[in-house]
C-alpha cells in the first residue's frame, strides 16, 4: 500500500535535487531548470494532501494554478535569458554583473 | 524513475542531457498525479510541460550554450559546500515527514475529478482563475516583448 509518506518523500527529494540545481549550477538556465523542479515537488505535494486529506479538489486546484504559474514564469524568464544570451554573448549568471555597483 | 531522472538534472555535467530528462521528471510527476486519482491534472502536466515548457527549454538550452562546449556552458561551482546541505535538507524533511502524524481520510472510490476541478474553478476559484487568466497575457506580452529584436 502507498502511502502519504511516500508520495511527500519523493516530493521532498525533487525538491531537494531542485534545490541542489540551482545552488551549484552557474549556467542561468540551469537554474530555471530547477526551479521548474522544485516547482513540480510543490504540486506533487499539493496533490498528494489533496487526495489523502478531505476528499475535494482543493489540492487539484492548487497544483493546476502552480502549473499555470510555472508556465508564465518559463516563458517570461526564458526570454529574459535569450535577451541575456543576446547581449552579453555569455549565460553564466556569475558574469551578468553590469548592475554591480 | 522520477527520482532518477531528476538526479540526472541535477548531477549531469551537460546541460543538454538535464534539459532532456527533464521529460523524465516530468512524465514521473504526471504518472504519480494520476496514481493519486487526479487524472485531469496529469494530463494537464503532460501537456503543458512535455507539451509546451520542455520544447521551450530545449529551444532555449539549444539556443545559447552550442552543445559541444560542455566545460565553457555548464560548469559546476560550491558542489562542496551544496552537497552537505542537500543531506542535511534530504534528512530534516525524511525526518519531519516521518514523525509527523498525518490527517488520512478513509479510502473512497476514485472518480473523475475533471468537472469537479471545472465546477468550482467557476463558482469558488473564480477570481484567481480570472486573475491567472490575466498573469497568463500579460506574461505572454512581456515574453515576446523581451525577446523580440528592436525594429528599427
Amino acid at each position: 500500500m502507498i502511502g502519504l509518506q511516500h508520495f511527500l518523500f519523493v516530493g521532498a527529494i525533487v525538491f531537494a535535487l531542485g534545490l541542489y540545481t540551482v545552488v551549484t549550477r552557474r549556467n542561468a538556465l540551469g537554474i530555471l531548470l530547477g526551479t521548474e523542479l522544485v516547482l513540480n515537488a510543490a504540486a506533487l505535494n499539493m496533490v498528494a494532501f489533496g487526495h489523502f486529506g478531505n476528499k475535494t479538489v482543493e489540492g487539484s486546484i492548487y497544483a493546476l494554478f502552480i502549473i499555470v504559474l510555472a508556465a508564465a514564469e518559463a516563458a517570461v524568464a526564458l526570454a529574459i535569458g535569450l535577451m541575456i544570451f543576446r547581449n552579453f554573448n555569455t549565460i553564466d549568471a556569475n558574469n551578468v554583473d553590469d548592475m554591480r555597483g | 524513475m522520477t527520482i532518477a531522472a531528476c538526479a540526472l538534472i541535477a548531477f549531469s555535467k551537460n546541460l543538454v542531457y538535464s534539459a532532456f530528462s527533464l521529460l523524465g521528471a516530468f512524465a514521473g510527476v504526471a504518472g504519480m498525479m494520476i496514481l493519486l486519482g487526479a487524472d485531469f491534472l496529469g494530463v494537464i502536466q503532460i501537456l503543458v510541460y512535455v507539451g509546451g515548457i520542455l520544447v521551450l527549454y530545449l529551444f532555449a538550452v539549444l539556443m545559447t550554450a552550442g552543445i559541444s562546449d560542455v566545460k565553457l556552458s555548464n560548469p559546476i561551482s560550491s558542489v562542496k559546500i551544496a552537497v552537505p546541505a542537500l543531506v542535511v535538507l534530504l534528512i530534516l524533511l525524511g525526518k519531519l515527514i516521518y514523525t509527523t502524524k498525518w490527517f488520512v481520510a478513509e479510502e473512497t472510490p476514485i472518480a473523475s475529478t475533471t468537472s469537479a476541478i471545472g465546477e468550482s474553478l467557476l463558482t469558488e476559484y473564480l477570481l484567481p482563475f480570472e486573475l491567472i487568466s490575466i498573469l497568463l497575457l500579460a506574461a505572454l506580452v512581456g515574453a515576446v516583448a523581451a525577446a523580440r529584436r528592436e525594429v528599427k
